[in-house]
């Protein structure tokens, strides 16, 4: 039962980040996008990382997704057709990333076939990940709340020219 | 899989929800109608009068009427999102009652062996709720949120600068009282000390008292939020006709314009039932604590969920009779200068009472 859905989720993750970059409309690469983060929610979920799943589809489905919408919408941008030559460059970068980030991804998988008792263990529960991240995380977990600060001081600097 | 797990896992949840479903087609068509007489009462009229007797099959004739008339596609629109979006709006609205408890855990099915085959079906104890998620509450939060991506879209694919603007506005209007919603809440989860619905009836149990005694400004901002992300009057903004023709669904017609009704009308019991839920007891009956009173729990939980739940809808339709629209920049304004600031104070002063008081109950 779990792998079939392992399946079904993982599939529809597939094809939706395949659909991202294949369509030349923009809003159809972000709809892909949701459909994306939702089946990767999907996926937590069978990983007992329910809090982790919500979190994720409200965060980036929910609230990231519809601003992306939303800007989407206020430019209506073309659909894109030189867009794809001024970018040619870019692939000389592009390639040796991609396959950089496959090894990566490869070699994490290799090391970590062997422990299949990860999954029973993972702390998923909202009580365990706030636990963690005030203890043993809390350097990074202040860290990046500074960061978030500061990027919400720097939009509100961009919107408003004189304060 | 045995046949317990496929009980428990499938065949309960299966009949829970075409019972559910087909209960909420029903109060949604009688909303409506409620609606129309309660506003033409308010306005000294008589509202639909014609089918049946006092207008009581209206929502019938009106279902028909709306399967029935042409739909219409304008030719410029974006042919698969506008068809996507009710859809979209539609099933956020309707998988969200799958963690909203109507009932306490007390449906007691007994044991019994079905004849011929000799199998032994355990006795079991279910509850008036589908599932019971330890993170239920976010999961609302999670499921409505996809819900407004409908409304962007189809304001979108019509491609009609009506509905763009009424979607526009409705994005912006509802990612803002998100937030202030979810700040507005979080006192509630402090008390209660869980994040499943369940749960936090149940700690109202315990505790004595609705939440609604212990944290009323956090009930306020719940509802006033609740229904600006309804898009209901006085914050319907993104349909409003005197400016906007229709706002969102101007373009659509018959069956899909009726999905975006049906998903309306569902996000607002949804609404009524959450702030029941988390503040007004749920399915516990009034002062549960008081022994004296024991005669009110007679009444089975689910028909005083019932109960609280048109109290609150009736609110909203008081609401939309009693009080012009605000402007689009009052809007913003309430939410962002006088919401928010009051539901981070409200946390604040929540966080302090409850370590001073001694931890979560």
């Amino acid at each position: 039962m779990i792998e079939a859905l392992f399946f079904l989720f993982a599939a529809m993750a597939v094809g939706a980040a395949i659909n991202v970059l294949v369509q030349k409309h923009v809003l159809y690469s972000a709809l892909s996008l949701i459909v994306l983060l939702v089946s990767m929610s999907g996926l937590f979920i069978l990983l007992n990382a329910d809090f982790l799943a919500v979190i994720n589809v409200i965060v980036y489905a929910g609230a990231i997704m519809v601003l992306f919408v939303f800007v989407i919408m206020l430019l209506n941008l073309p659909e894109d057709e030189d867009g794809a030559d001024r970018m040619r460059w870019l692939k000389f970068l592009g390639i040796p990333m991609g396959l950089f980030l496959l090894f990566m991804i490869l070699a994490t998988l290799w090391n970590a076939g062997a422990d299949a008792g990860v999954q029973a263990q993972m702390p998923g529960s909202p009580e365990a990940i706030g636990r963690s991240l005030f203890t043993d995380y809390l350097l990074p977990f202040e860290v990046t709340s500074l960061l978030i600060l500061i990027a919400l001081m720097g939009a509100v600097v961009f919107a408003k020219k004189e304060l | 899989m045995n046949l317990d797990s496929f009980i428990d896992w499938i065949l309960l949840p299966l009949i829970k929800i075409g019972i559910l479903f087909g209960l909420l087609s029903l109060v949604i068509a009688y909303l409506t109608l409620l609606e129309r007489k309660i506003i033409a009462f308010m306005q000294v009229r008589l509202g639909p009068m014609r089918v049946g007797p006092h207008g009581l099959l209206q929502p019938i004739a009106d279902g028909i009427k709306l399967m029935l008339k042409e739909d219409i596609v304008p030719s410029r629109a974006d042919k698969i999102v506008f068809t996507l979006a009710p859809v979209i709006t539609l099933i956020p609205a309707f998988i969200v009652f799958a963690v909203i408890p109507f009932g306490p855990r007390s449906i007691h099915i007994p044991g019994f062996t079905i004849p011929g085959l000799n199998v032994q079906v355990a006795e079991r104890t279910t509850g008036f709720f589908i599932t019971d998620l330890n993170i239920g509450l976010l999961y609302v939060l999670a499921v409505s949120s996809i819900g407004i991506l409908g409304i962007i879209l189809g304001g979108w694919a019509s491609n009609s600068k009506y509905p763009l603007l009424g979607a526009l506005r409705s994005a912006a209007q509802m990612v803002s009282y998100e937030v202030a919603l979810g700040f507005s809440i979080m006192g509630v989860l402090m008390m209660a000390g869980t994040l499943s619905l369940v749960e936090i009836v149940n700690a109202q149990k315990n505790a004595g008292a609705w939440y609604v005694f212990l944290q009323p400004v956090g009930f306020i901002l719940f509802f006033i939020c609740g229904v600006a992300e309804t898009n209901r009057a006085p914050f319907d903004l993104p349909e409003a006709e005197s400016e906007l023709v229709a706002g969102f669904h101007t373009e659509y017609s018959g069956f899909r314009f009726s999905l975006f009704f049906l998903a309306e009308y569902a996000a607002m019991i949804v609404v009524s039932s959450m702030a029941v839920t988390l503040f007004w007891g749920g399915w516990l009956r009034p002062f549960p604590n008081i022994a004296a009173l024991g005669f009110l729990g007679l009444v089975p939980g689910f028909l005083w969920f019932a109960l609280k739940v048109l109290v609150f809808l009736y609110f909203y339709l008081w609401f939309r009779a009693s009080w012009p629209r605000y402007r689009y920049d009052q809007l913003m304004k309430i939410g962002w200068q006088v919401l928010m600031p009051i539901a981070i104070a409200n946390v604040i002063v929540t966080a302090v009472l409850v370590l001073w008081l001694g931890g979560s109950r």
